[in-house]
């Protein structure tokens, strides 16, 4: 058995569906099939290779049926946005200990269309059923975003510093062609647009869209008999609190990430300094926030000032959601897929916006309106 | 309040619901370390012990954060903004509640101000809503 960390285990397949953002002629199974026969192509390998799949949304045997693959290993774990980080991380598990050799992780949303979704089913009589729904937490909008005003207010900051996030991510949007909202945008733009939950106006929130992606792992060794270019896991982490936000531990910091973040940091080995990009899961604009903070980047309350001076933007010193985000670029519902597959690009070289010489990404996902998390990092080279 | 989603009560919750029906905010507390817990289950949150029981508490406590929702969804009234509230009791646990009887404005709702419990029906059931103690800010 070797280790799943420290680049026993590659990505080999990586594929967005062709089209993303409006797709009302495709249902969700559609966009988990597209996304994974494109990723087995990028691979090299076809869906006779595959021994494992993890999905999250439909179950992991509708999809190995849909695509007449023949599962040994199956992962249906379920955390939101972050699903898909978990899944690379317990598949790279699978692999080094045996239990699979190749593993299709899918994602597919019709979260604008809502095509072949059906109906959501509200349970009254769950804990949130009962203490959050009927005060009005239903919507993300009107969940994920409660904690954040105390976030801002213990650190002396405003509104204007969500703002600011999305200004510098529209930057990176503005440049890619499949990015949702690409127009330049400012401070006053911004907080002047639609109110949708105060502090959060329309752009502070995530845009929502249709669409897919894919990944194929496998081991390092297999890896190197396949014509891509690998990109391999050096370390992982995930944790959770509970799937009310109402009863995270701690309002103004999201232990999940704290915890998460730093087993990916200690598995990999690496420290802050070694990291040339960073994909943080946005579907508010107060999560970035969080996430530079939670996962050591920067000090408490330096989060704001990190990104409204620039570091975060084109030649700063952490490039961040450099495909625009979940705030622009595309949010079909669980977005921790979209954020691998950036960071898999622009480790590939082949990104729309290249940040030059990415060895290191560090992609960090959140789920289920502060209920987990997913740490990954991901590199070019094997160590 | 514009209405919302009804809550339907599990037996190990109906003694939380049946004290909101009765003007009081019932949540458990544990003998065994001490702590007050939310939300209801037959065993503390914090060290499992099965030696709890319910308390009635003063339904006093604090603004920690809020939004305020101009997109409420059915069955809520979508044209009434919804303040959507954490608030800290003061035996310690925090619940997500509406603020009620101000008008929806962030002038109007500095964190950390004290709140105080009200009930407000919600179908067949009451809900746990606070209002800003007017007493505590004077």
């Amino acid at each position: 058995m070797t280790s799943m960390h420290g680049g026993s285990v590659a990505i080999v397949g990586a594929a967005e569906t062709s089209e993303i953002g409006v797709l009302p002629d495709r249902a969700m199974i559609q966009l988990h099939a597209e996304a994974a026969l494109l990723a087995l192509e990028d691979a090299g390998l076809t869906a006779a290779d595959v021994d494992g799949v993890a999905t999250a949304g439909p179950l992991p045997l509708e999809v190995s049926h849909h695509l007449g693959i023949t599962p040994r290993w199956l992962d249906g774990t379920m955390v939101g946005g972050c699903s898909f980080m978990l899944h690379v991380r317990h598949a790279a598990a699978a692999i080094a200990s045996g239990a699979a050799d190749v593993v299709l992780v899918t994602h597919g949303e019709s979260g604008r269309s809502r095509v072949g979704v059906g109906a959501y089913r509200r349970n009254a009589e769950s804990p949130q059923g009962q203490f959050e729904a009927p005060f009005g937490a239903v919507a993300p909008y009107a969940t994920f975003t409660v904690p954040a005003l105390r976030f801002l207010h213990d650190r002396g900051l405003s509104r204007r510093d969500l703002a600011e996030v999305v200004v510098a991510q529209r930057e990176w949007a503005a440049e890619n062609p499949r990015a949702f909202r690409r127009k330049l945008t400012t401070v006053e733009e911004v907080l002047d647009g639609p109110p949708i939950a105060y502090p959060f106006t329309r752009d502070m929130c995530c845009v929502v869209t249709d669409g897919g992606g894919a990944l194929v792992l496998t081991s390092a060794a297999r890896a190197a008999d396949l014509p891509g270019s690998p990109v391999y896991l050096l370390g992982s982490g995930e944790s959770a609190e509970g799937p009310m936000m109402s009863q995270m531990d701690d309002v103004g910091s999201f232990g999940a990430f704290r915890r998460a973040s730093a087993e990916a940091f200690g598995t990999a080995g690496v420290t802050h300094a070694d990291i040339d990009h960073f994909m943080g899961y946005d579907a508010f604009a107060h999560l970035p926030l969080y996430m530079l903070e939670d996962c050591g980047f920067v000090g408490r309350g330096e989060s704001a000032a990190f990104i409204a001076e620039g570091h975060t933007r084109k030649g700063g010193s952490l490039p961040m959601n450099t495909n625009g985000g979940g705030l622009s670029y595309t949010h079909t519902g669980m977005y921790g897929m979209f954020a691998i597959q950036e960071a898999v690009r622009q480790l590939r070289g082949q990104a729309v916006t290249q940040v030059p010489g990415v060895t290191i990404s560090f992609v960090q996902g959140v789920g289920m309106f502060f209920g987990a998390a997913g740490s990954l990092v991901l590199s070019n080279r094997r160590p | 309040m514009a209405g919302g989603t009804v809550p339907v009560p599990t037996p190990e919750t109906a003694p939380f619901w049946a004290g909101t029906l009765a003007g009081e905010l019932r949540i458990q507390h544990c003998n065994s370390c001490g702590k007050h817990y939310f939300y209801p289950r037959p065993f503390c949150r914090y060290c499992q012990s099965r030696d709890v029981e319910w308390r009635t508490v003063s339904g006093a406590g604090r603004l920690v954060s809020y939004v305020i929702n101009y997109r409420p969804l059915p069955p809520a009234d979508p044209a009434e903004p919804q303040v959507i509230a954490l608030i800290e009791l003061d035996e310690g646990p925090r619940m997500l509640s509406n603020i009620v009887g101000v008008a929806p404005e962030p002038e109007n709702l500095p964190l950390d101000a004290r709140v105080r419990v009200r009930f407000e029906p919600r179908g067949e059931q009451a809900l746990p809503v606070f209002s800003l103690d007017q007493e505590a800010a004077r």
